[in-house]
């Protein structure tokens, strides 16, 4: 039981390891669930959740896993050989789920006898899974068998009702829902994501005076004074941060200056461009794109070097056209395709990315997504925090 | 010996059920959530609850892990060797103990904060693994081990600033205190206001949860916020007839200074004040 749902777990994409799950056992053994449910609730999210974004599929895990009866892809009508359901059980499950009145009810519709009996039959001649209607066992119908349902004299079958309503409602609230990673993000989450890229290095001359080192040396040294230089320690990741402004972008204008403000603050090393929904051969330092501010893309190739890492910006929606034939670019004429450009582009920056603030879902209902996906190796994230997280593991691979 | 909150302290269930497991299967025990949600204090109240002394160590970005485990002080050293002082034959007077060897070596298991890990360089939490997982480290200078006579109760608070790493989180149980609502608020501020008027303090919850509900806001008020403007409302003696009044001119509630705290929010306040005045 628990295992099947540890590896529910692990398949809904829970990082967790074997070393929690063994601790989560020695913690039962300990005796700290107390067989209380809410407590084996909480107990196994300290210790197979380290991620507050992994709450949310824990808990959707959770309730899948310990709610099984209830859940619609798993009836266990469908397990069962309704043939061999006990009376015993049935007659439980009804009692359980009866108020008084409800039994006197069913006493004059002829009593519990007479309903469990149609119940049988109902199971058997039922084949597979059963959804409104009014004769079938299922959910939300107004026959008197099955979950949800309306009729007054009816049996639940696998509801909430069934079990600790308290203990259920808890992780069925899904209270962090709105950490989950695949929500937008504030800047601050940005940086986190951001600091990926930081590889802190000491390059160039020796020009800082390495107290410590000078110290300790000195020290061991026997008191005869050894000094010590080291370089100036910095981030040395470089950063070509090409925006898409303007047109399709608009929707997108708030997402796309928190990643820049963000990507500011925490690159010493960023240099920024815009274009308009494709790069053709002139780009853009400011997002006026006046043409006092023009840069030509070729310009751009030769000034930054192959050991900058190159993100896109865009939503990479337009008329295939611009992406295909020479002229197709709505500010400008341009001699060479827009796909050209790009091809440039990715094969001069090995380490190069897409991010997307689009939805990830919508992106195969538009055509140019898909050929710029395909130019970039399928290095087109969404611009969200899992999506951003993804895309600086990729840069720094 | 369980933990069950203090009287200044309200724990809800699964932060509970956290700290005791962590306490019992001797664990350390991280703790995350949105600032002012009582990370921090909770390592005060756990001590105080379980009776053991506190042991605090708060990280900045030049920590290192060394510094919780000891540090050799080689300038008094050299300094006593120039003076020709006579300690200076014994390596042991330059150790100077850091927060983890305090900790591994008193008495009565104490309890170990270790507040804003993500404070801290990224590597950080890598090299404290052996030592939290072992309870136990070497001390190259005079060749010996220090090794914790009973485990402390570690706890550790992260702001989230940097992630960290997985093999660190392994060894850990996780708790993220989120945002209390409103009955777990009310039950906070008894604890620390007993005997509040209860007009003013539905009021004031009022407002502060309506505050905290306005999009766009940059930072939203947290619960030592509240608690802290609460505190002000009580000196100023400003009564629940003063928060209450909807009209538009007072939509900022009274003495916002304590819950807003950047310009950009108090701006945002202003001129949804003002729309709303115009509106009226």
């Amino acid at each position: 039981m628990f295992l099947a749902f540890f590896l529910a777990l692990r398949a809904a994409g829970v990082k967790t390891s074997l070393r929690e799950f063994l601790l989560l056992q020695e913690a039962m053994q300990a005796g700290l669930a107390e067989y209380d449910v809410d407590h084996f609730y909480y107990l196994a999210r300290a210790t197979l959740v380290k991620d507050e974004r992994a709450l949310d599929k824990f808990d959707r895990v959770f309730a899948e896993c310990f709610r099984g009866a209830l859940q619609p892809k798993q009836n266990p009508l469908s397990k069962v050989d309704v043939k061999q359901l006990p009376e015993e059980w049935l007659r439980k499950l009804a009692e359980k789920n009866l108020t008084e009145e409800e039994k006197a009810e069913i006493e004059a519709l002829g009593g519990f006898e007479k309903l469990m009996e149609t119940l049988r039959q109902r199971l058997e001649e039922q084949k597979s899974r059963h959804q409104g209607g009014s004769k079938w066992i299922g959910t939300a119908g107004t026959s008197p068998f099955g979950a949800e349902g309306y009729n007054p004299e009816g049996v639940r079958i696998g509801q909430e009702g069934s079990r600790n309503r308290s203990a259920v409602k808890i992780w069925d609230q899904r209270n962090f829902k709105n950490l989950a990673g695949d929500v937008e993000l504030g800047t601050r989450n940005m940086k986190v994501a951001l600091r990926r890229l930081r590889r802190f290095a000491r390059e160039g001359a020796a020009e800082e005076l390495d107290l410590a080192g000078t110290i300790t040396s000195t020290a061991r040294n026997a008191g005869y004074l050894d000094l010590k230089m080291v370089p100036e320690r910095h981030n040395a990741v470089k950063i070509l941060l090409l925006l898409d402004i303007g047109g399709s972008m608009d929707d997108h204008i708030t997402l796309s200056e928190q990643l820049f403000s963000a990507a500011g603050s925490e690159f010493k090393h960023l240099k920024h461009l815009y274009f308009h929904n494709c790069p053709y051969e002139t780009l853009w330092k400011d997002a006026r794109m006046r043409r006092a501010d023009a840069i030509s893309t070729q310009d751009v190739l030769n000034t930054y070097d192959h050991t900058w890492k190159l993100i896109f910006v865009g939503d990479a929606a337009m008329s295939p056209y611009e992406l295909t034939q020479p002229g197709g670019a709505v500010s400008s004429w341009n001699v060479h395709t827009g796909q050209s450009w790009l091809t440039r582009l990715i094969a001069h920056y090995p380490k190069a990315v897409w991010l997307n603030p689009m939805a990830e879902k919508q992106w195969n209902y538009t055509q140019t997504i898909k050929m710029i996906r395909d130019m970039m190796e399928d290095r087109m994230y969404a611009l969200t925090l899992e999506g951003l997280d993804a895309a600086m593991r990729s840069l720094m691979h | 010996m369980r933990f069950e909150g203090t009287e200044n302290f309200v724990a809800t269930d699964d932060l509970k059920v956290a700290v005791n497991a962590a306490v019992a299967l001797q664990r350390p025990l991280l703790i995350k959530g949105e600032p002012g949600t009582g990370k921090t204090v909770l390592a005060q109240e756990i001590a105080t609850a379980l009776g053991k002394p506190l042991i605090s160590w708060h990280i900045k970005s030049t920590t290192k892990a060394q510094q919780g485990l000891y540090e050799y002080d080689a300038v008094s050293r050299l300094r006593d060797s120039q003076l020709g002082d006579a300690r200076v034959h014994d390596i042991a007077n330059y150790i100077i103990r850091g927060k983890l060897w305090e900790a591994f070596e008193a008495d009565n298991a104490p309890v170990l904060l270790i507040d804003e890990i993500d404070k801290a360089d990224i590597e950080f939490p890598n090299d404290l693994l052996l030592e939290l997982d072992r309870m136990e480290f070497y001390v190259y200078e005079t060749r010996q081990t220090v090794k914790a006579r009973q485990r402390p109760v570690i706890v550790i608070t992260s702001n989230n600033e940097k992630e960290l790493p997985d093999a660190f989180l392994r060894r850990c149980f996780f708790h993220y205190i989120k945002f209390p609502d409103r009955e777990t608020m009310q039950r906070i501020v008894d604890v620390h206001y007993p005997g509040i008027n209860g007009l003013l303090l539905r009021e004031a919850l009022t407002a502060f949860f309506d505050l905290r509900d306005i999009p766009g806001l940059k930072k939203r008020p947290s619960t030592s916020e509240f608690l802290d403007w609460l505190k002000l409302l009580l000196a100023e003696d400003i009564g629940p007839e003063l928060l209450r009044e909807k009209s538009a001119a007072k939509l900022i509630p009274p003495l916002h200074g304590a819950l807003l705290k950047n310009e950009q929010d108090v701006h945002l306040f202003e001129r949804l004040a003002f729309l709303n005045r115009r509106g009226a």
